[in-house]
């Protein structure tokens, strides 16, 4: 089968790829582009390790084909930190003990940030919510819903 | 009780960044299905949709004929292994079993049993080319229930099993592999003494370790037969060990890369993928990767035990136990070995009884063969022993707490299974649960409060670390533990310690199989107590070896010398006169003192130091649909010494959260036809963020005597009481006692409904 041409912007940088017609932007990312921070814990949807930001909007790229992200723009995990100075996310997540293994962190991260754009002064409440599509196996979600509210807490206060 | 602070230590006990944190958060880290080489080629496994079937045939030829295929493997291309060369070495595992499981010979014995695999350019190639193998079966009976698999007409999986310690010695095979008893003092007796007896019977399902990063592996075989495999996974050793006794290579032929690995929990501490893709490698003459779908994870891998258990206990009026008895009947899945042995010896162990008796069966059903989950078999037995002792103390009119407190054991306590207890903390974790806020707490209406007690033995065995001095003095540590929770960020905070240096300046990376001495899988929670140990006495060994080398600069007797704060200075006014020598001014003159500075320690380690737990949770029954929400929940452990607390607190409030998936939602669901029904996230629904509050962990440290600086296994023995806690407060709460797992809100509801 011939693969089709994509023209799109990813972290900020123009990126052109082959692509065959049924790969998903994750196959693409991690297959054809060495993206690897985007993980694959399903492949349906259901655990958020594959979390990435297409035109603002947070999708689990397993569910997105590559095709689709022509002319769009896509952050992933590796967009995160501005060269060596961490996001502050990523810095409370250290601080706080908030990973473990680290598999499902890069979706957790995405899906926070998008969460603190949205809405700056989340509620626990909200936060819950919104991360229950991310799944994390490891750390019973204490610390992270914890780093979330700190982060947000400190935006506050600077 | 907080461990950081005041505690005499410079590091032991802060809450430092860990030497793997900045990769985990910017995507760098490489776990499993990440590593790539160039030319490889895509592995994918035909799996049965039969729970039980004879295969008449395999036809490959379709397949072989596909553009893009370059291997094929099916049983016929691994080597037989007969029921004499079942087991060898050490600790074996049964190596028959596990090549039968990997690679089906004669039989399918679980729908999502593997019998052929592919080898192809491509994702899509592999996947066309296992649609075209046609595989013909000739369907058996099959039977996925432990307790109809014991029943005398069950379908037999096996015809060469005969139950092992059954007295006598069964005649005819069965589905029951192995029975195990232990006994104290004389049960009989003990029971006619009591004067109050509770029993009942429970049944727990099948769970699955859920971990979020599937089964993935990378292998090479080049001409020569020589191996390297990149894999995630708890024990590259393990998978090398495995490796050479399924396909008869020399250990010393096989090289293993741990990958970061994206959770474990005990379901990556066998091989599934490794020898299949080492196979197709060498037919194919490439690298082959292999990543499993989560189907395939949910259908092939794991899971642990479902049960039934009956549990019987007796007291005195006055609340003290007796004696107590069980009977637990654990499913194996496909091929024996069953958690059997810990869930016996874990079951009664929180408690001083003198009269005990366990009997247990270890038994074979058409499910996926079950591989550990954390401290395998005893949350099972908890949960049927922990909700016995609830009723108990309302029989009794004590409070829960109080009957624990009554009974438990301590110091010298003789176990059911033979030793008796060395310094443990279970009256500790019983006394900080009572002296906490929450035990107090008010509650509302259908709210209620449940307590629960655990046990885990802990594990100690044999690691590996190498320690080198580097030219500017900083310090890197050689494991060979995969790190699964954060075991680096406490093996450099030990390091550090002994050598009194910066905790910056000592990273820890987890090396392959050839560059480091043996080590005994992540699991058992050993690796910061075993590994940790060998990390300890290594660096104590550089710091004797860099006190000679201060020793022979300043030209005085090296008896003269200490260490202190990261550098050697004179013992005292009588060895002289001389500035300090810091790590990075004796490592900077290393050529001139007697070239580099190394230490590697080996070592099994003994006197682990057992584990106990103590949890409280509150919930609140909805009457009108059944759900059970977790309002709050308080998990007090014995940590021995948290050397890095943040990791200790994010072990427990795992633990608990998958003890909560346990108790409310998680289960296989097998349908007549005995194929697995959720086999995916959708339907197998672990606890998401929204479904729970926020996890209280409090350490309590009651030090390890046998570990340099007091540590005790903490991953495990959190997710042993939190079943029977979430049923202890659901009692509390409506008075239903719930006796199946999971308490989930069909379940709840119709116990409700009946008024049970």
């Amino acid at each position: 089968m011939a693969k089709t041409h994509v023209t799109t912007t990813i972290n900020g940088e123009p990126v052109e790829f082959l692509c065959d017609t049924r790969q998903t932007l994750l196959d693409v990312l991690r297959d054809e582009l060495g993206l690897t921070g985007s993980k694959e814990g399903c492949g349906s949807g259901d655990c958020g390790a594959c979390s990435v930001m297409v035109d603002g909007r947070l999708v689990c790229a397993c569910l997105v084909l590559g095709v689709e992200a022509e002319g769009a723009d896509v952050e992933t995990i590796e967009g995160m930190a501005d060269g060596d100075k961490l996001d502050p996310l990523q810095q409370k997540f250290l601080e706080n003990a908030a990973l473990q293994c680290g598999i499902c962190t890069p979706g957790i991260l995405i899906a926070a940030k998008a969460l603190l754009v949205k809405n700056p002064d989340p509620s626990e409440t909200e936060v819950r919510y919104w991360l229950a599509g991310n799944l994390c196996r490891c750390t019973g979600y204490d610390k992270i819903i914890r780093s979330v509210l700190e982060v947000a807490a400190d935006a506050k206060g600077a | 009780m907080a461990a950081d602070g005041g505690n005499g230590y410079r590091w032991i006990g802060k809450r430092t960044i860990r030497p793997d944190g900045v990769d985990k958060v910017t995507g760098r880290a490489n776990f499993g299905a990440d590593f790539a080489l160039p030319d490889m080629l895509v592995g994918r496994v035909v799996r049965s949709p039969h729970p039980h079937a004879r295969i008449v045939s395999i036809d490959t030829s379709k397949a072989e004929a596909l553009a893009g295929v370059k291997a094929i493997v099916t049983a016929a291309d691994f080597p037989e292994i007969t029921p004499e060369k079942a087991t060898f070495g050490s600790s074996p595992p049964n190596y028959r079993d596990m090549s039968r499981n990997l690679m089906a010979r004669g039989k399918v014995l679980y729908d999502g049993h593997v019998l052929a695999a592919v080898a192809a350019t491509d994702n899509a190639v592999a996947n066309a080319a296992i649609g075209l193998i046609a595989v013909e079966y000739e369907t058996l009976p099959h039977v996925t229930d432990v307790v109809a698999a014991m029943q005398p007409d069950a379908p037999l999986l096996h015809d060469d099993i005969f139950t092992a310690g059954a007295d006598p010695t069964p005649t005819k095979p069965s589905n029951v592999a192995k029975k195990v008893a232990f006994t104290l003092g004389d049960i009989a007796a003990g029971f006619a003494e009591a004067d109050v007896i509770v029993e009942r019977e429970y049944r727990t399902e099948g769970i699955h370790q859920a971990y979020i990063e599937p089964h993935a592996v990378v292998a090479s075989a080049g001409a020569d037969g020589q191996v390297t495999i990149w894999c995630s996974s708890q024990g590259h050793f393990m998978v090398r060990q495995y490796c050479a006794g399924l396909l008869g290579i020399n250990i010393a032929d096989i090289r293993v890369t741990a990958a970061e690995i994206g959770g474990g929990f005990g379901g990556k501490t066998t091989v599934y993928l490794e020898p299949v893709a080492v196979a197709l490698s060498r037919k194919a003459g490439r690298p082959v990767k292999m990543v499993m779908s989560r189907d395939e994870v949910f259908r092939g891998t794991g899971p642990t035990s479902g049960a039934a258990i009956s549990v019987r206990i007796g007291a005195k009026r006055d609340g003290r136990i007796i004696a107590a008895s069980a009977e637990l009947k654990l499913m194996a899945g496909a091929f024996p070995g069953a958690p059997l042995q810990p869930a016996c010896m874990c079951a009664f162990t929180p408690y001083d009884i003198p009269n005990v008796e366990i009997t247990g069966y270890d038994v074979v059903v058409n499910r996926p063969k079950t591989t550990a989950y954390r401290a395998p078999g005893a949350p099972i037995s908890a949960y049927g022993v922990e909700s016995a002792l609830d009723d108990l103390a309302r029989k009794l009119d004590i409070e829960p707490l109080a009957l624990r407190e009554r009974n438990a054991a301590r110091q010298g306590t003789r176990t059911a299974y033979g030793p008796t207890l060395g310094v443990v903390g279970f009256e500790e974790t019983l006394q900080a649960a009572r002296e906490h806020p929450h035990f107090k707490s008010p509650l509302g209406p259908n709210q209620g409060r449940g307590i629960a007690s655990g046990f885990w033995f802990n594990v100690g065995g044999e690691s590996s670390s190498n320690v080198h001095v580097n030219e500017d003095g900083t310090i890197t540590i050689t494991s060979g533990s995969p790190d699964i929770g954060g075991s680096r960020a406490s093996l450099v905070i030990m390091a550090a310690e002994v050598l009194g240096i910066d905790v910056e300046r000592v990273r820890a990376v987890i090396a392959d199989t050839a560059s480091v001495g043996f080590n005994r899988h992540t699991g058992g929670s050993r690796v910061t107590f075993a590994t940790g140990m060998t990390v300890v006495q290594a660096a104590e060994d550089i710091v004797k070896e860099l006190r000679k080398r201060a020793a022979l600069t300043w030209d005085i007797d090296v008896e003269a010398v200490v260490w202190e704060d990261g550098e050697a200075r004179p013992a005292g006014d009588n060895a002289g006169k001389f500035e300090p020598l810091a790590l990075r001014d004796i490592a900077a003159q290393t050529p001139k003192t007697g070239g580099p500075i190394g230490a590697r320690r080996s070592i099994m380690a003994q006197n682990p130091g057992a584990a106990f737990a103590t949890h409280i949770c509150d919930v609140e029954v909805d009457r009108e649909t059944g759900q059970v929400k977790i309002l709050r929940y308080t998990a007090v452990q014995d940590a021995g010494r948290a050397i890095h607390p943040g990791y200790v607190e994010g072990q427990i409030q795992g633990g608990v959260v998958q003890g909560i998936g346990w108790a409310l939602n998680e289960e296989y669901i097998y349908g007549a036809d005995g194929r697995l029904q959720n086999a995916g996230f959708l339907d197998y629904r672990i606890p998401v963020a929204s479904d729970l509050p926020m996890i209280e962990a409090v350490i309590v440290e009651v030090p390890n005597p046998s570990h340099p600086y007091g540590v005790r296994g903490v991953g495990e023995v959190p997710i042993v009481p939190p079943m029977a806690a979430v049923a202890n407060a659901i009692r509390d709460a409506v008075g239903l006692r719930m006796t199946e797992l999971p308490m989930s809100p069909p379940k709840v509801l119709a116990a409700l409904d009946s008024g049970a």
